[in-house]
């Protein structure tokens, strides 16, 4: 047996309380008094001034393996997401190959095991090969080893209206849910780069416009509410997105039939096409930075739960890939190590510790069906906990990245909010 | 001046004023029957086109052997991302040859601005994808402001497709710092995104009715800048038909007949005649098409000077 005491933590930023911890099993939570059966626990962190949440779990990560191992590997993403409090990840199945059959999710599900730092959870392919014709073996998928329940084309739209509707449809036999990358593609077509308009226009670069995720978003919830199923959202970018959510989600409460939730990225939250003047490829991201309008439409809506969620979309690449002119490089940007951070920074003034461990935490896990994480920090849990220095200011490094790649776009910006510690059913994963 | 001339907002109305200054000079050497001047001699420029090009590769080469500097020309179409080589790796590679200067196109928005981060060596953009051509402007006002005298108070009329034209946008802003007024004429197709802010920050107009601008809706209209068209652009959905899209936009003689006589007629070039320009008004004794070329030679001689011989050679 193997024991962990945190000591004086505050508890999601209210109660302070010691949590021991046993074979990866929360035993106690309260003051310890000395009553309590604990003799001398294996370990013994102080955890004065700290808080404690849940570890938290990223709806949107790309881990590269198999094929781009020189980018990111399952355990080097891993360990990055154990550096930023994470204890589950989903990992997107735009690999090489694609995550679209029961062997590719095992192979991912069990690198994730080997690499042992977080639960690495594969996302299945929608389609076959992502190309948005023929649906994926998402049955098979479902019942394998890997219990796979979201199914995403990200990096792609699943455009197909039809194909659409029979994913929707067919993932209700499993609980399933579709997590859709927005994008329509006649209106924003591959080369797409930049925010459509003043500073795309100035720039000269290929325009993407709100509109193409928006009409997206919009025809996906009427077709999940035709269909009685739940869509997801990912990387919701625009306020006219917002609306749209905001407006199916009241629909999807009167029906009761069907389920739309939404996910946001730090990125999103803060960073604005603005940033793209330098024509620097490390804020070439899909969906791109949005103007501030939009920003502060995303921060409202993560604030009043209309968006449910903070997805990293954690995006390595290679140096190469990056040095590119602006058009031809790589869409992307690291995001597991500074989320929470970010998060705090940004809307530490309009959410309180316990709703942003909803965000990144609770809600995410609940939408990815894994019942294990997002729990309640209470007796009887698994001991998946992040541990986080509210006061601690640090400027990012992307050379101090657990990460194999560098396209960090947080480089040399100061943030508050620091992970100091993950623990995974007890076992420590990140700080010391 | 700076370094580079990535971008007509690398330079100043002085240095503008500094490079007309030299290009007149340059401009009385191409008459002479002797061309050559000594001034680069033993320095190695690079023209590194990503993107094909017949005259601004032959005027930037011109330039270059003119000033006595060797010139190499080098296509990489096509060379770098197909065979998997990064844009960095490319140009250090060509670069570490041992060049003092670079001259570059790129079908990329941006890839020259990118470039003079890597390199220590003076680098100027010969065309990036739809965002600049600042050498096309700098000829574009010199050869405007030997007819017209000083471009202070004047009013430009640019029209074509300004969302795909590089020339547009370095026109703007060089129009701008020689105190032009500047209308900009499209279809709402054609024109760039988000023009509102932009056009209201940068202080031009904007308009889709061209036959109201040369009406003088906007004031009388001094010169005429014609944007090429590309045929392709109808595939976008961008316009229906050339035959519409003439009939709308188009420098037709009887559009020609509106301008008051000796107003400058200007094209970057090469023309679609018969689309954007009728042969009538490309032809005309208003017309400054040629003139635009052979102050292109004068002009880019300048840059090339005032960037590579260094400002002791320059004062």
């Amino acid at each position: 047996m193997t024991s962990l005491l945190i000591k004086g933590a505050s508890l999601l930023g209210t109660t302070t309380a010691d949590v021991l911890v046993e074979d990866g099993v929360i035993r106690f939570v309260g003051r310890a008094s000395g009553d309590e059966g604990i003799e001398t626990p294996d370990t013994t962190v102080d955890a004065d001034g700290l808080v404690l949440l849940p570890g938290l779990v990223d709806l949107h990560t790309h881990l590269r393996e198999p094929g781009r191992e020189d980018a990111e590997t399952v355990r080097t993403g891993s360990a990055a997401a154990a550096a930023g409090g994470y204890t589950s990840v989903l990992a997107m199945a735009n690999t090489n190959p694609v995550t679209d059959t029961a062997e590719a999710a095992e192979r991912v599900y069990d690198l994730g095991r080997a690499a042992g730092l977080v639960d690495v959870q594969p996302v299945g392919a929608v389609t076959k090969g992502l190309e948005g014709h023929e649906l994926a073996e998402l049955g098979l998928m479902a019942r394998s080893r890997a219990q796979v329940r979201v199914f995403s084309d990200d990096g792609k739209c699943v455009g197909d209206a039809r194909v659409m509707r029979r994913a929707l449809e067919y993932v209700k036999a499993f609980g399933g849910v579709i997590s859709q990358h927005s994008q329509d593609p006649s209106l924003a077509p591959h080369a797409s780069c930049c925010h459509e308009g003043p500073i795309s226009g100035e720039l000269g670069l290929p325009g993407w416009p709100g509109v193409a995720e928006e009409v997206i978003v919009a025809r996906d919830v009427m077709l999940a509410r035709h269909t009685g199923s739940r869509v997801h959202v990912a990387h919701v970018s625009t306020a006219g997105s917002v609306e749209v959510v905001r407006w199916a989600k009241s629909q999807a409460e009167k029906d009761g039939h069907w389920q739309v939730t939404a996910e946001v990225t730090p990125h999103h939250l803060l960073l604005t096409t603005d940033l793209l003047r330098g024509y620097d490829p490390t804020f070439k991201v899909n969906p791109p930075l949005r103007p501030q309008e939009d920003v502060e439409a995303l921060r409202t809506a993560l604030a009043d739960g209309t968006i449910d969620a903070v997805a990293t979309d954690h995006a390595p690449h290679a140096r190469h890939d990056k040095e590119h002119a602006f058009v031809d490089a790589a869409f992307g940007m690291l995001g597991l190590e500074t989320a929470l951070s970010v998060v705090a920074t940004v809307m530490g003034e309009r959410m309180d510790w316990s709703r942003i461990a909803e965000v990144m935490s609770v809600n995410p896990a609940r939408i990815a069906g894994l019942d294990a994480h997002g729990r309640a920090i209470a007796v009887g849990e698994p001991a998946n906990l992040a541990l986080i220095d509210p006061s601690a200011s640090y400027v990012v490094d992307r050379d101090a990245s657990l990460s194999l790649s560098r396209n960090n776009p947080w480089h040399g910006r100061t943030v508050t909010g620091q992970v100091v510690g993950t623990w995974l059913r007890g076992q420590r994963t990140f700080g010391s | 001046m700076k370094k580079h001339l990535l971008s007509i907002d690398d330079v100043t109305a002085d240095d503008i004023a500094a490079l007309f200054e030299t290009a007149a000079e340059m401009h009385d050497v191409q008459r002479r029957e002797v061309k050559k001047l000594p001034a680069l001699r033993g320095r190695t420029v690079i023209n590194l086109f990503f993107e094909d090009s017949t005259r601004t590769r032959s005027s930037f080469e011109i330039a270059g052997k003119w000033l006595s500097a060797d010139v190499i020309n080098l296509s990489a179409k096509g060379s770098s991302t197909s065979k998997g080589e990064s844009l960095r790796d490319t140009v250090l590679t060509v670069t570490a040859m041992g060049i003092d200067g670079l001259v570059m196109r790129h079908s990329a928005s941006g890839a020259a601005h990118q470039v003079a981060q890597w390199l220590d060596i003076p680098v100027i953009n010969a065309g990036d994808g739809t965002h600049e051509h600042p050498t096309q402007a700098l000829l574009d006002a010199y050869t405007l402001v030997r007819h017209l005298g000083s471009l202070e108070g004047k009013h430009v009329a640019i029209i074509g497709d300004l969302t795909h034209s590089r020339v547009f946008r370095s026109n703007i802003k060089s129009l701008a710092k020689l105190g032009a007024r500047v209308t900009v004429v499209a279809p709402p197709t054609l024109m760039p995104s988000g023009v509102g802010p932009w056009s209201a920050e940068a202080g031009f107009a904007t308009s889709y009715d061209l036959d109201g601008v040369l009406a003088g809706d906007n004031g009388p209209v001094d010169a005429v800048m014609m944007l090429r068209v590309q045929k392709e652009r109808m595939s976008g959905g961008y316009f229906p038909t050339a035959r519409e899209y003439t009939v709308g936009y188009g420098l037709t003689r009887g559009r020609l007949a509106m301008l008051q006589p000796g107003t400058p007629i200007l094209h970057p070039g090469p023309m679609n005649r018969g689309l954007e320009i009728s042969p009538d008004a490309a032809d005309a004794a208003d017309s400054l098409i040629l003139d635009q070329v052979s102050a292109g030679v004068a002009v880019r001689m300048a840059v090339l000077y005032h960037l590579l011989a260094g400002e002791e050679a320059v004062q």
